[in-house]
């Protein structure tokens, strides 16, 4: 039950080209921000959107999408959960969970049976006469999963599933689905713009920005060495780019960095901005990274202030609201900057 | 005191001629009930010309409307649906006879489906059945004048409702023909039982296109409208009658779309 896609699609400004590929068991995360073109993908692959080019090939003959053929969705075995879960507002629970198997020609006492264990499965047993909007928005979206999953799909596709759920409700429902998704079997692809998710969830991460992959990995490969500022905002780091030269690197955009380990050529440093330091006057001693640098915002972050600086080396700065108050900074103030050289992640461009 | 009266009171260029409109409008209405011969309302009804206009119209207006909503609602779902090249002007077409005189209409219908037009020709010879003059043409002549408003009604139930539960629909491996039955028919419903009010109440005050396509016969053709018209010139009263019973059925389609044409605004 393996996916291989080359999704191609021109719409507008937009042009999405991109290459996926999962496994049996495996979910694959399309992380990217808003317009990426995550949902284009998504719809390319339930059959809803007719590629412009690429192919979609499931168990490696089946064609469901290349320059010839093109099949239509209701003839290909997904599933498929929606942001605001689109359960159907005229059918109860159990109707909208038996629609999928009633369609593809399962009598209608055995669709109702398979729809009724699976609304047990989620939570939702004694709930499967209510109607969706009877529902609270967690069990609506266990509804829509159980849903999507009766038909036991080779290929289960998940559209921003969590972002409709308030706070508290997401992490319940993650961490269901997070049970869901480890018992499926098939291919599963997770379109999300939130990292969590996708680290959460997924076995394997693709970053998709403006159509195109930026990076591919594990979620622990691309939490720890994001290629894109976009990953690195996400994952909570700051990026810069830079040539490695021993135990310096020299940045493109000026300025220098002291890493610990040796790195040659064309090199990314990452800095988490909670390892960054701030004094008013150079501190003593003689740390190798240290550089004068002007506030230029700060907002409160939950027990941190985020300093965002510049100067010489852009930087972001997380310091405590007690040391914030202490030094008594306001945006266009001259601080310095240090950070251990130890502290600094240099990996291969 | 000078600021809440600015608020709640309309300038006076603007009230008179609003309640000129008023009075305009609910007069003659109020009029006919006044002048009804309420004592002879039981009996006129009772008549066997009246009882028979009255259940030719209640039929025709149905059967009309059936037809409108077998034939509207597919029309209405490729207007909104389907991504057919020159929809707009087919649009434009269709609700031709929302805005053509009726007569027109009336004629038009004659000059096709009569016994010499260019269909009416053929289906005489071929069947020796002449459309016009009879109750059939009734039901073509009020269905040709109320589709529109069934098309019209339903369009925007489509448009407005989520296209994203067919899509749903879609990956759980409806077809087409089954989103529509069992997804998009029930979600527009309410749109659709609206368009086909809106459509009978046309189709049972239609005048024009039926006396100029099907005649004026009384039992085959005659219809209320046509009777309140005739009975106009030899018995006043029964056209009293008559038009209170039309003013009746009015009222009541009015009730029955309370809520989605009254109050909300436009929201259809």
């Amino acid at each position: 039950m393996s996916l291989e896609a080359h999704v191609v699609v021109r719409r507008g400004a937009l042009e999405v080209d991109v290459q996926l590929s999962v496994a049996d068991g495996e979910v694959l995360a399309v992380l990217g921000p808003n317009g990426a073109g995550k949902s284009t993908i998504l719809r390319v692959l339930a059959g809803l959107l007719p590629p412009d080019g690429g192919r979609v090939v499931v168990d490696g003959d089946r064609v469901w999408d290349d320059d010839t053929a093109h099949l239509p969705p209701h003839r290909r075995p997904i599933g498929m959960v929606f942001q605001d879960h689109l359960l159907f507002p005229h059918l109860s629970v159990t109707e909208n969970v038996a629609f999928g198997p009633r369609s593809r020609g399962v009598p209608r006492a055995a669709a109702r049976a398979a729809a009724t264990a699976w609304l047990d499965r989620v939570g939702l047993a004694g709930l499967g006469d209510r109607r969706p909007g009877q529902l609270s928005g967690g069990q609506a979206q266990r509804a829509a999963l159980a849903r999507a999953l009766v038909g036991e799909p080779r290929v289960l596709l998940l559209d921003e599933p969590l972002s409709a759920l308030d706070a508290r409700t997401r992490l319940t429902v993650r961490a269901e689905l997070h049970r869901h998704l480890t018992d499926y079997a098939g291919s599963a692809v997770l379109v999300t713009h939130d990292p969590v998710d996708a680290m959460a969830l997924a076995t394997r991460v693709v970053v998709v920005e403006d159509g195109r992959v930026v990076q591919a990995g594990t979620p622990a490969e691309v939490a720890r060495r994001p290629r894109t500022d976009y990953v690195a905002r996400l994952v909570g780091l700051v990026l810069l780019a830079g040539t490695g030269a021993g135990t310096t690197v020299a940045l493109d955009g000026g300025g220098a960095v002291a890493v610990a380990e040796e790195a040659r050529g064309p090199v990314f440093v990452a800095v988490r901005p909670e390892s960054v330091a701030l004094y008013l006057e150079r501190p003593a001693g003689s740390p190798r990274n240290v550089w004068p640098l002007t506030l230029v915002s700060a907002t409160p972050h939950g027990s941190v202030v985020r300093c965002d600086l510049a100067g010489e080396v852009a930087l972001t700065a997380d310091v405590t609201a007690a040391s914030f108050a202490e030094l008594g900074l306001a945006p266009g103030a001259q601080v310095w900057a240090s950070v251990k050289a130890s502290e600094v992640a240099v990996y291969p461009r | 005191m000078s600021r809440r009266r600015r608020d709640g009171g309309v300038p006076a260029p603007l009230l008179v001629p609003a309640l000129l409109a008023v009075a305009f409008l609910v007069l003659p209405l109020a009029g006919l009930v006044v002048r009804a011969p309420w004592s002879q309302i039981g009996p006129q009804l009772a008549s066997p010309g009246v009882g028979q206009a009255l259940r030719l119209s209640l039929v025709s207006a149905t059967l009309a409307t059936a037809v409108s909503l077998l034939l509207g609602v597919p029309l209405a779902w490729v207007l909104a649906r389907s991504t057919l090249r020159g929809r707009s002007v087919l649009r434009a077409l269709v609700t031709v006879p929302l805005v053509l005189p009726p007569v027109v209409g009336g004629v038009a219908l004659f000059l096709v489906l009569g016994r010499q037009g260019i269909v009416g020709r053929w289906l005489f010879e071929a069947t020796g059945f002449s459309l016009p003059f009879t109750t059939a043409a009734v039901v073509v002549a009020e269905t040709f004048v109320a589709m529109p408003f069934l098309v019209i009604s339903v369009e925007g139930a489509l448009r407005a409702a989520d296209a994203r539960f067919e899509d749903a629909a879609a990956t759980l491996g409806a077809d087409r023909w089954t989103t529509f039955r069992r997804v998009t028919l029930p979600l527009v419903a309410p749109g659709v039982a609206a368009g086909a009010v809106l459509c009978w109440a046309r189709a049972l005050g239609e005048f024009g296109a039926t006396i100029t396509f099907a005649g004026n016969f009384p039992g085959t053709t005659q219809t209320m409208p046509l009777a309140v018209y005739l009975a106009l010139q030899r018995d006043p009263e029964a056209a009293i009658v008559l038009s209170l019973v039309l003013l009746a059925v009015s009222l009541a389609t009015l009730l029955l779309l309370r809520g989605r044409w009254l109050g909300r605004t436009v929201s259809a």
